[in-house]
């Protein structure tokens, strides 16, 4: 099992802000392109300019292995002050 | 000290007790914030966080801006969830030994705050809600200290 935390308009487009899949994908790819099949509105959401990845609190670019229990979180453009 | 609230707070008690007990810092310097009304199209701003990562991000900008700018002390007070127009959102205070470097520490962690730390911002008002992302002019901004 991993659980994926969407935040921001990310959270909009998908209608949900937490979610575990179960079983857990290998790697990001895997659960990107199951997000695809489940999930197309924030597939294609992911896929836009600026949007980062977390893995366990610390941000990933590219792919990455999921290890049972791993939290990933996906975050559109940033904007604090 | 990094702190995240969803609590307005008094900008002028916070520069107070940062400034209290400094005898070695001949400079404090501080940013503060406000939420804009827009002339009536913003009525309110959502700030959401994870203040589990947003947290320890803010902390990471504030170590390099105390390493960059040779701080005696940092604090940022930004506020999450709902905040009305002219309330605080931000605040930095930086403590030095003389201004230039207090002054560019605040520049530098608006710019980062602005672009770089994990908030996400939703700007409500009268034709609905919107989702705020960074300007060209946000990330010109964050481009000037060459990160």
């Amino acid at each position: 099992m991993i659980r994926v935390l969407l935040f921001g308009r990310l959270r909009d487009v998908a209608g949900w802000r937490e979610t575990a899949i179960e079983p857990a994908p290998a790697s990001l790819a895997a659960l990107k392109g199951l997000i695809a099949e489940r999930w197309p509105d924030l597939s294609e959401a992911l896929a836009g300019p600026g949007v980062q990845a977390a893995v366990n609190r610390g941000l990933v670019r590219g792919d990455a292995v999921l290890a049972a229990g791993a939290e990933v979180a996906f975050m559109p453009p940033m904007s604090g002050g | 000290m990094i702190t995240l609230t969803d609590q307005a707070f008094d900008p002028g008690a916070a520069l107070t007790a940062f400034s209290a007990g400094r005898s070695e810092s001949g400079a404090v310097a501080s940013f503060l914030g406000l939420a804009r009304g827009e002339a009536g199209q913003s009525t309110a701003l959502e700030l959401e966080a994870w203040p589990e990562f947003t947290a320890p991000e803010i902390e990471k900008m504030a170590q390099s801006a105390r390493q960059r700018f040779a701080l005696h002390d940092v604090a940022v007070i930004h506020r999450v969830g709902e905040i009305a127009p002219g309330e605080a959102i931000v605040m930095v205070m930086t403590a030095a030994a003389h201004r230039r470097e207090a002054f560019e520490a605040c520049d530098y962690l608006m710019d980062y705050l602005k672009s770089r730390a994990p908030l996400w911002k939703k700007e409500h008002g009268p034709a609905g809600a919107r989702w705020v992302e960074p300007t060209a002019r946000d990330l010109a901004d964050l481009e000037r200290w060459g990160s």
